[in-house]
């Protein structure tokens, strides 16, 4: 097997495997809707990365760290519904790659391109996924028990602030590498589909949550091994991956 | 503070949004105390509860023994639909390991394997149970108990807990308190049951429409 081939099936892998870890909390806390914006508001920052040839997630991570502010701007503070940043971040997201970019990287930056994916690259994005996947490890119950009630968290002294900051943190990381993979439009659906699928699947908090890792592992496998067979692009096709999965599982939802 | 005291409040005042929710509150509890909160809606029974804990911002003087264990068992949970969780995930959340579940489970009168069961699929009433039974983890020296269900039998002779009970069901009072506090945003009586709960503390606590009644023991 070719090492380009090997290289961005491994990344694949352990970014869809995380994200779908971590999408696992997302759904708890209605924040799969939030991945949506913070993917979209990338795509300048990716439009930037392939314009000057760094690497996609570094030109992301700043711009999904603008989008946490103005997510915890729209949220908290002025009690505006998440669609309405939503819309608004997407249509200027979408608006500024096509402005700035040649439509081949134009397509590049929405939809991803694991498929070029270089080994210094490869082996920092493995890096900071497993690191990531053990942080998120760490905080899972408390996030759980501040979703069920800040009040009831607080009462057994957990510190929501520290953990919450912990949590937005991990957020920002996962869809700076999911957008190198799947692009800022599809990020959304690389944490929330896996969750969602394995959701249908489980009956308690261990089989939902590595069963949303799993879940992340099989589609982007799936979708990375159709790309060699087909030539159509790796990121939509891990979606779609999931999407299948994800209907399998309503037939057999618990 | 003396060692005997538990719990010692002096002058709380809780202001939250600009409105005054609690004046001039001052109470003790002694160990093996078992103090109600009486008092109608909105009188700031819950904040009270939760002011003890430590959630609201207040003035005054709220004094714990040193080291002491809490359980809070709220008034009720926004019901866990969003993900899979199953009891037993849910004690697991306060560090309670499968046995010490299984126990504190089976003293609220549930079966084993109850625990596998999904948070979801419970009935309101059942639901309610788990949330005492998740208080009771990590033996707590004191219970806050937010409106306790009737027929959820808490009998405090059998206990060795302190309690703090908040209810607006006069029998609940009669039947487990030592001490009894008439809350109406200021404190109206505070005292033992049978000697505070008059016909006019009732009916200031209550504002004149009560139906009067007094457990005979």
């Amino acid at each position: 097997m070719e090492t380009q081939f090997l290289l961005s099936f491994i990344v694949g892998i352990v970014v869809g495997g995380v994200a779908g870890f971590l999408g696992s909390l997302m759904l708890g806390r209605r924040m799969a809707l939030a991945a949506g914006p913070l993917g979209h508001l990338t795509l300048p920052g990716i439009a930037l990365a392939l314009m000057y040839g760094f690497d996609v997630s570094l030109g992301a991570f700043p711009f999904v760290i603008l989008g946490i502010v103005l997510i915890w701007l729209f949220e908290m503070r002025t009690k505006l519904p998440m669609e309405a940043l939503t819309a608004l971040v997407f249509a200027s997201g979408v608006a500024i790659a096509f402005l700035l970019l040649p439509v081949k990287q134009a397509e590049a930056a929405l939809v991803g391109d694991i498929t070029k994916v270089r080994f210094g690259e490869a082996v920092i994005s493995v890096c900071v996924a497993l690191l990531l996947f053990f942080v998120v490890k760490n905080i899972y119950s408390k996030i759980v028990l501040i979703n069920i009630s800040e009040e009831l968290a607080k009462s057994e002294r957990v510190n929501i602030r520290k953990y919450n900051l912990i949590y937005l943190g991990s957020i920002a990381i996962i869809v700076a590498l999911g957008v190198k993979m799947v692009g800022g439009l599809l990020t959304a659906a690389l944490v929330a589909i896996p969750a969602s699928s394995a959701r249908n699947l489980s009956r308690n908090l261990a089989q939902y949550s590595f069963g949303a890792m799993i879940i992340g592992i099989i589609s982007s496998s799936m979708g990375i091994l159709v790309y060699k067979i087909t030539g159509f692009p790796a990121g939509p096709l891990i979606i779609l991956a999931s999407t299948f999965i994800f209907l399998i599982s309503m037939v057999f939802k618990r | 503070m003396e060692s005997e005291f538990i719990l010692k409040v002096t002058n709380l005042n809780v202001r939250l949004d600009h409105q005054s929710i609690i004046e001039n509150l001052s109470l003790k509890v002694k160990k093996g105390e078992v103090l109600t909160i009486l008092g109608p809606n909105g009188a700031g029974k819950s904040v009270l509860l939760k002011t003890l804990l430590g959630l609201f911002p207040y003035k005054g003087e709220i004094e714990w023994a040193k080291a002491i264990k809490i359980g809070y068992v709220p008034q009720r949970l926004p019901f866990i639909k969003d993900i899979p969780l199953s009891i037993k995930d849910f004690f697991n959340l306060k560090g309670s390991h499968e046995k010490e579940t299984e126990a504190i489970l089976n003293s609220v009168g549930f079966k084993e394997d109850f625990s596998r069961k999904k948070i979801g699929d419970l009935s309101s009433g059942q639901f309610q149970r788990v949330l005492i039974a998740w208080g009771l983890v990590g033996n707590p020296q004191v219970l806050l108990f937010d409106e306790p269900m009737t027929g959820v039998d808490i009998s405090a002779e059998e206990t060795i807990y302190n309690l703090l009970l908040v209810t607006h069901d006069l029998s609940v009072v009669y039947k487990f308190s030592t001490d009894v506090i008439c809350l109406n945003r200021q404190p109206i009586c505070y005292g033992p049951p049978q000697e505070v709960l008059t016909l006019e503390s009732l009916q200031r606590l209550y504002g004149g429409e009560v139906r009067y009644y007094q457990h005979k023991h």
